[in-house]
């Protein structure tokens, strides 16, 4: 891949062209759990359900891992991911929770306090500096 | 003739709906999000608009990854709510303006935007919340009280058309209303947004600051707001605060000069900055 003006926002994975071409069959998996049949299948046999989607040994594992970030990396977008949080019974919020490695009750907090500051949070070599 | 006589710029989180659908508005969490919609429900029946022409993004509900329009408009005769993995939301369906609709699409796709014609479609939160906000609470067997024409935009695969492309389909559908001979109250809605961002590790990023400038710029310098580019709006607003595109094509709609008559921001609803302007045409 070449490199991107958006490459050095940290803690971001911009859902592009190349992202959305990597992801394909993961997204199309995530977005079928939103009808009913399709949930009680995965519940029912994953393994064989999620055989149904051409999708690499990676993302599959990243699915089995519930590795919600690494899912991303491989070509998630998060509305699609968050259809197979909610499907864990996971709401948004703590999703977002999980993903920015905090606790429930302290990104609740945070969000509350105005959300995550845009200060030290715009370039990658900011966090590096951490 | 159809007039577009006010914009609307509005947030459309689904956890706002959830929470009108749930009836729990007045708790301390919500009590401070509604307050600020209270004066827009009034000022709405005072203005009762004929048609809502709602500028909006679908969230992977109508649109899978399959097919990824820029600009899609609504021409049915009707809009489902769609299932969005919890049930649909218990509001009314939506009801389009046919005539209308397809006179817009004629004539932005003879203006050189190339639109994408929807002759059927369900819509998610993103086109229910808005109405609910303007409207206040309605049931599946009440009706909106207004005609819909919506335009859905791509702004979960980048890259979401520019903000410039966005303010000029604007000039374009304001030409395409002006030119439509029946007598309407014409509004339109920009929603989405504002600072937000929802994955990975730097989800819950808020920029108020950003947020109140851009409001200003949008109402008085548009000029400057459609220069805004994709990469400020990923690292300043968060990589879904691009959603904030859709309110160009409102702001370019209307007149040069408009009048500001509601203004309400707060942080948060769930993870987002809600932001909410009326704009009024001075015509
Ligand atoms: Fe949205």
């Amino acid at each position: 891949m070449t490199e991107k003006a958006y490459d050095d926002i940290p803690g971001t994975f911009v859902f592009d062209a190349d992202r959305s071409r990597e992801g394909y069959w993961l997204n199309q998996f995530c977005i079928s759990l939103r009808l009913q049949k399709n949930r009680d299948a995965f519940k029912a046999d994953p393994e064989e359900y999620l055989s149904r989607f051409a999708m690499t040994e990676d993302q599959k594992q990243a699915v089995r891992d519930r590795a919600w970030n690494r899912l991303l990396e491989l070509g998630g977008n998060i509305y699609y991911t968050s259809k197979l949080a909610a499907f864990d019974g996971i709401v948004f919020q703590d999703l977002a929770a999980i993903m920015s490695h905090m606790s429930r009750d302290d990104y609740r907090k945070m969000m509350v306090d105005g959300g995550r500051s845009i200060e030290g949070n715009r370039y990658k070599s900011e966090w590096e500096k951490k | 003739m159809a007039r577009i006589t006010a914009g609307i710029a509005c947030s459309h989180v689904p956890a706002i709906g959830v929470a009108m659908d749930q009836g729990i508005t007045d708790q301390p969490y919500w009590q401070p999000v509604f307050k600020g919609f209270e004066f827009s429900r009034k000022w709405n029946e005072e203005n009762k608009p004929d048609v809502v022409f709602l500028v909006y993004n679908d969230h992977c509900t109508a649109f899978d990854a399959s097919v990824i329009p820029t600009f899609a408009i609504g021409c049915a005769a009707e809009f489902v709510p769609a299932d969005e993995g919890f049930g649909p939301r218990p509001v009314p369906v939506v009801k389009g303006h046919q005539k209308l609709a397809s006179h817009i699409a004629q004539s932005v796709i003879l203006d050189e935007f190339d639109l994408t014609i929807m002759n059927e479609m369900e819509v998610d939160h993103g086109l229910t919340v808005p109405l609910s906000v303007m409207f206040g609470d309605r049931k599946p067997e009440d009706d909106w009280g207004t005609l819909v024409v919506p335009l859905a935009v791509n702004v979960v695969q980048y890259p979401a058309p520019t903000a410039n492309r966005c303010y000029n389909l604007g000039k374009a559908i304001r030409r395409a209303i002006d030119s439509y001979p029946e007598d309407l109250n014409v509004h339109i809605y920009g929603t989405g947004g504002m600072s937000h961002q929802l994955q990975a590790e730097r989800a819950g990023l808020i920029n108020a600051e950003w947020d109140q400038n851009f409001m200003d710029e949008l109402v008085n310098e548009p000029d400057k707001a459609r220069k805004i580019d994709h990469v400020e709006f990923l690292r300043e607003t968060g990589s879904e605060g691009i959603e904030m595109v859709m309110w160009l094509v409102m702001r370019g709609a209307l007149d040069e000069q408009v009048t500001e008559v509601h203004r309400h921001y707060h942080v948060p609803a769930s993870n987002t900055a809600v932001g909410h302007l009326i704009l009024e045409n001075h015509a």
